[in-house]
């Protein structure tokens, strides 16, 4: 019996640690480290005059502070533009800490260094800086009207103009038999990971060398720009990602300010430096996402058949563009979704405002994409009389259609062209899960009970395991135990027992002998990095080639042994055996024991190793081309990304005397092609649904017109607790990519991604009205149905036509 | 988020708290469960000299049932006074009220006193304090005083009291004979501070008619208010009263404000709603305790 775990439903196994509070998290690290706090600025925009640290100076226990005064070198430089685009035209970083001018509240401007956080915050406290305060561009329509500007060589507030086109949208709209335009907005959220972010530094002055703790989703990247920025040869400098309490997209973003200025102090003390971010510093110093406007044209024929669409999107990218313009190329090029769309024009205008950078949130710009089209589906259908499931239908891109090509572009700079898929096999799961033709009925017995009961659904497509890389080394040691270590990050999402699963199934060993490593630029030095839900397919696959490395040179060596062909040798667990012939075989331990002919004998094992114990003496004891030990190296490299897709359905049931909204059914048809752990798949989905319940219904940054976040705590910004999430119900359907080894779609993202659509298309249907704008509160909904100048959709005309 | 220095004193009597307080002036505070001051002083937006922590002071632990009322010491938790069956009897709100504070981390932590002298108009125990026309013993160096609860709120957290005092327990008068309660609040997530939320009281007379009909709010107005309801139902048979006049009426009384969460005028129909549902409960539970 082989051993075959990938596809099982597999207990994490780095729970247990978890949850019993045995996790190390970047706080647990360097408890006797001096302590960082930041002097950040009160203001959106304004013009430091002065900086005054006098009054901190006789704070006991203060042992350093930094302005931009005291940056050298490299760290006085802007912060770099990691994704340099060409239609990102005026990209815009700031500094380490603030250089004369501060463009959000929350920009660092004073680093303290103290002998714990208690005295660096009362240090820091002490420090005066003086502000000449700047007029202020907050929300899109100020950006927009350009009266005032963030930084004064961009005059117009535009960072970058995103266009494609896949033909002339004009005479195709002009020829469409219908056409319907309309503008909606979603505001900004935020990933908000338990964990905040951290940087922990220890500077090896003897060794010259500096190890870097980071609460990071790239730890190779992060360990690049410290030796860049603060001129280290790489070798020098070592980066670790500890436990990491989830991170969402917000710690994928590098270098944070901080991730650069805790090594420098740790370095110019000569000692260990720690700084914990807190939650506040969190809200205004992180990084959100999603706040869009978008104004869509759409033209469709009398069956309600997309014949184009026209999108201009207005997206709010905060005070900087350090990740460049990721987040409105895939709103651009994933808004497509299953459906084929004959003539297809997107400009995506990237703004500057006076507010927290906005970099890829979970979804990454999905969500948004998501909420033009699917919301567009609904109003065609709406206008048309048809059901909101038939105009899907009609629309999807069909089995037969793959490799499907969108000539897009993604985000990846390769081309959007859908590896494989089952759409109509989607929407038909999705329909039969929610009970979609019972909608009536229900909505009649709601009724009954003094509720309006509206249901609704959104379609997406996502792409995922983008590149260019990731690698995975495999090594089985003499005692049995079979070391994995990638690259990439973890945070929290199962990396341990996946890859565990992965190469016990591809070496043939018992799970309990793998351990698993991840984001150590020890044990790994190349990377990309956690995000655009790739480990699963990048790392997944990377260490499946690196595992039947190891196999290999494992059977070549057994083969030897037992004097038999290695294509009549198999493993399991943990033993190298002849097929049907029981009793010849070696155990993989010892076979690793053999790979490596040392010299010295320390034990039993290693005696049967050495150079003496070989009898061919015509034989180097490591022929050319070979290595000691049993290990292997490899790496994946995809041509392009593989595309994942699902459906949602939502159900809610609203109070019309008090408009408090419950979700009462939330449907998940997921594909994300083989599934390794279909436990942990779910679980991603159980996740992901619940962001995009707080997106829709919960989450916003409320910024005023000064650029004060006036929410930045738990207490304001609303988080869904689990008694807000609803019960998740889901059906898999399993369409393998064809376009690496194990046939893995990626699953991190999806869950959040058609939340507000859907919910939205639940909401509308409920109540008669359009809702254009998410999130939506209760009090707001009271808003929009006592509005008299609301649009009504036409659905609700009909039945209450219809019943009357 | 981590606060400024400050002193601690851990006294084991209420005289000596109050020695501490004396001697220490406004720069002193005093703690209990910790979980509003806490979180202000994490935030640097309080700073107080001295933390003087009644935690050790024997005594102040205590719910007393009576057939008068249900007096809770400055010690008592949430959930202590929420599983109290004696208090529950005596004042059914107690336990409805607490039910709706916070989650169960909080109610195990925070305590009900320290939440009246905290004086949030968000808090469901200053409603009731209000509802019932309780009241707070205060300890000073010149000796022990009971405060009405309309002589105590002055404003969105802010209290009458100044100088050393120590607010050493709360009594909440029992409900009156043919009477019933209720309470309801609507959050946007279960256990947050209320957008709106509802405490009530309706009496009836000999006969089953509606004679009094009172109701408190939570996070409508800078205090607690009561307001008298009595006149849109008064006289009216019980099983026949007309709750959403009342709850009408009530809609026209208060002058709730707009924050984050909900404009005033959606409070404003919160306000109605929850009068409405609450009144019809409390008024099903008076019917009950009077004889037909």
């Amino acid at each position: 019996m082989t051993t075959k775990l990938f596809g099982e439903p597999v207990r994490r196994r780095e729970d247990a640690r978890l949850i019993t509070g045995r996790g190390r998290y970047l706080d647990d690290i360097g408890a006797g480290a001096l302590a960082a706090a930041f002097v950040r600025s009160p203001h959106a925009h304004a013009r430091i005059t002065d900086v005054d640290v006098e009054g901190a100076l006789d704070v006991e226990g203060l042992v350093a502070i930094y302005t931009y005064e005291d940056l050298t070198g490299p760290m006085a430089e802007p912060l770099p533009v990691l994704i340099p685009h060409p239609q990102l035209h005026a990209p815009r970083t700031g500094h380490p800490l603030a250089d004369g001018v501060v463009n959000h509240v929350g920009e660092p401007v004073v680093m303290v260094v103290a002998t714990d956080r208690y005295v660096a915050e009362d240090a820091a406290e002490r420090i005066v800086v003086s502000y000449e305060e700047l007029p202020v561009v907050v929300g899109i329509d100020t950006a927009r009207a350009a009266e005032s500007c963030v930084h004064p060589d961009v005059p117009d507030n535009v960072a970058a103009r995103h266009h494609q086109e896949t033909g002339d949208v004009e005479p195709a709209l002009a020829a469409s038999p219908h056409t319907l335009t309309f503008t909606q907005t979603i505001e900004r959220s935020a990933c908000t990971p338990l964990e905040g972010k951290g940087v922990h530094a220890r500077w090896d002055p003897d060794d010259g060398s500096l190890r870097v703790y980071s609460s990071t989703q790239a730890s190779t990247s992060v360990r690049a720009a410290i030796a860049a920025k603060l001129e280290l040869s790489l070798d020098r400098v070592e980066v670790i990602a500890p436990d990491v309490g989830g991170g969402f997209g917000v710690k994928i973003v590098h270098p944070w300010p901080e991730e650069l200025l805790v090594p420098m102090a740790a370095m110019r003390l000569g000692r260990e430096v720690k700084w914990a971010e807190d939650r506040r510093e969190h809200f205004v110093s992180s990084a959100h996402e999603r706040g869009q406007r978008q104004q869509v044209t759409v033209g469709f024929d009398d069956d309600g058949r997309l014949t184009a669409l026209d999108v201009h999107v207005w997206h709010d990218n905060g005070a900087y563009t350090p990740y460049g313009i990721i987040v409105p190329i895939i709103t651009a090029t994933q808004l497509v979704g299953p459906y084929v769309i004959p003539v297809y024009r997107v400009v995506v205008e990237s703004l500057y405002t006076n507010t927290v950078i906005v970099t890829p949130y979970r979804g990454a710009g999905r969500p948004q994409g998501c909420f033009a089209m699917e919301r567009t589906m609904d109003r065609i259908a709406d206008s048309l009389g048809l059901d909101r499931a038939e105009v899907r239908r009609r629309n999807l891109i069909t089995p037969d259609q793959f490799p499907y090509d969108h000539h897009l572009t993604f985000q990846d700079g390769r081309p959007v062209v859908y590896d494989s898929g089952d759409y109509p096999g989607l929407l038909e799961k999705l329909t039969a899960l929610v009970g979609w033709e019972s909608v009536e009925e229900r909505r009649a017995e709601a009724t009954g009970r003094g509720k309006l009961l509206g249901a609704g659904m959104a379609l997406y497509v996502e792409g995922t395991g983008p590149g260019p890389y990731e690698g995975g080394h495999v090594q089985v040691l003499g005692s049995g135990k079979v070391l994995v270590s990638t690259g990439l990050t973890s945070q929290g999402q199962g990396h341990e027992t996946v890859f565990a699963q992965i190469v016990a199934s591809e070496l043939g060993v018992p799970m309990e002998d793998v351990e698993v490593h991840t984001g150590d630029t020890r044990r790994f030095g190349y990377a990309v990095g956690t995000f655009a839900s790739r480990a699963a397919v990048m790392s997944g696959n990377a260490v499946a080639l690196a595992a039947r490395g190891v196999r290999e040179k494992a059977l070549r060596i057994a083969a030897e042994v037992l004097e038999a062909d290695p294509s009549d040798l198999e493993i399991d667990e943990g033993l190298v055996q002849v097929k049907g012939t029981p009793g010849a075989s070696i155990p993989l331990r010892t076979v690793a024991v053999l790979s490596n002919p040392l010299r010295y004998a320390f034990d039993e094992a290693a005696k049967q190793a050495t150079q003496f114990a070989t009898h061919d003496d015509t034989k180097p004891p490591v022929a050319p081309g070979d290595a000691p030990g049993l290990e292997h190296r490899d790496y994946y490299s995809p041509l392009r990304s593989t595309f994942a897709s699902g459906a949602h359905a939502a159900v809610v049931e609203i109070d019309p005397q008090t408009w408090e909204i419950d979700v009462v059914q939330y449907a998940v048809v997921h594909d994300c092609g083989n599934v390794v752990n279909p436990m942990i798949v779910e679980g991603q989905v159980h996740g992901g649904v619940a962001q995009g319940v707080g997106g829709a219904l919960y989450e916003r940054m409320a910024y005023d017109a000064d650029g004060q976040l006036q929410n930045a705590s738990f207490m304001d910004f609303l988080v869904p607790y689990a008694s807000e999430v609803p019960d998740v119900v889901i059906d898999h359907q399993q369409t393998p990519s064809p376009l690496n080894p194990l046939g893995i779609k990626g699953a991190g993202e999806a869950g959040v991604i058609p939340g507000s659509a859907a919910l939205a298309s639940a909401i509308e249907d409920a109540v008669g009205r359009r809702v254009a704008a998410m999130p939506i509160s209760p009090s707001e909904l009271y808003d929009l149905v006592r509005d008299d100048t609301a649009e009504r959709t036409a659905a609700s005309a009909r039945r209450t036509g219809a019943t009357a | 988020m981590k606060p400024p220095p400050f002193r601690y004193a851990d006294p084991d009597s209420v005289d000596e708290a109050l020695d501490v307080l004396a001697a220490e002036g406004d720069g002193a505070k005093v703690l209990a469960g910790g979980q509003s001051l806490l979180p202000l002083l994490a935030m640097r937006l309080a700073a107080p000299a001295t933390l003087v922590d009644v935690n050790r002071v024997p005594g102040l632990d205590r719910v007393e049932a009576s057939a008068g009322g249900v007096r809770v010491g400055a010690l008592v938790r949430h959930a202590g006074l929420l599983r109290d069956a004696g208090a529950a009897g005596v004042q059914p709100l107690l336990a409805r009220a607490t039910a709706n504070v916070a989650h169960p981390a909080i109610r195990n932590r925070g305590t009900t006193v320290g939440s009246i002298a905290h004086a949030d108009p968000s808090g469901e125990l200053t409603a009731v304090l209000a509802l019932t026309g309780g009241s707070v013993t205060v300890a000073r160096p010149s000796g022990r005083a009971e405060v009405g609860w309309q002589d105590l709120f002055v404003g969105p957290l802010e209290t009458s009291l100044s100088g050393p005092a120590v607010v050493v327990d709360a009594f909440f008068p029992a409900l009156p004979e043919r009477s019933g309660t209720a309470f309801a609040e609507i959050a946007r997530r279960k256990g947050d501070y209320a957008v709106c939320g509802a405490a009530v009281v309706v009496t009836l007379d000999e006969d089953r008619r509606v004679a009094g009909v009172r109701a408190s709010y939570l996070s409508v107005g800078l205090v607690p208010e009561v307001h008298d309801l009595t006149e849109a139902v008064a006289g009216k048979p019980v099983d026949s009263a007309d709750w959403a006049a009342a709850g009408a009426l009530a809609r026209t009384l208060v002058d709730p404000d707009t924050d984050l969460h909900a404009t005033a005028d959606y409070r404003r129909l919160l306000v109605g709603v929850l009068t409405e549902r609450t009144l019809a409960e409390a008024a099903a539970e008076a019917a009950g305790r009077t004889a037909a």
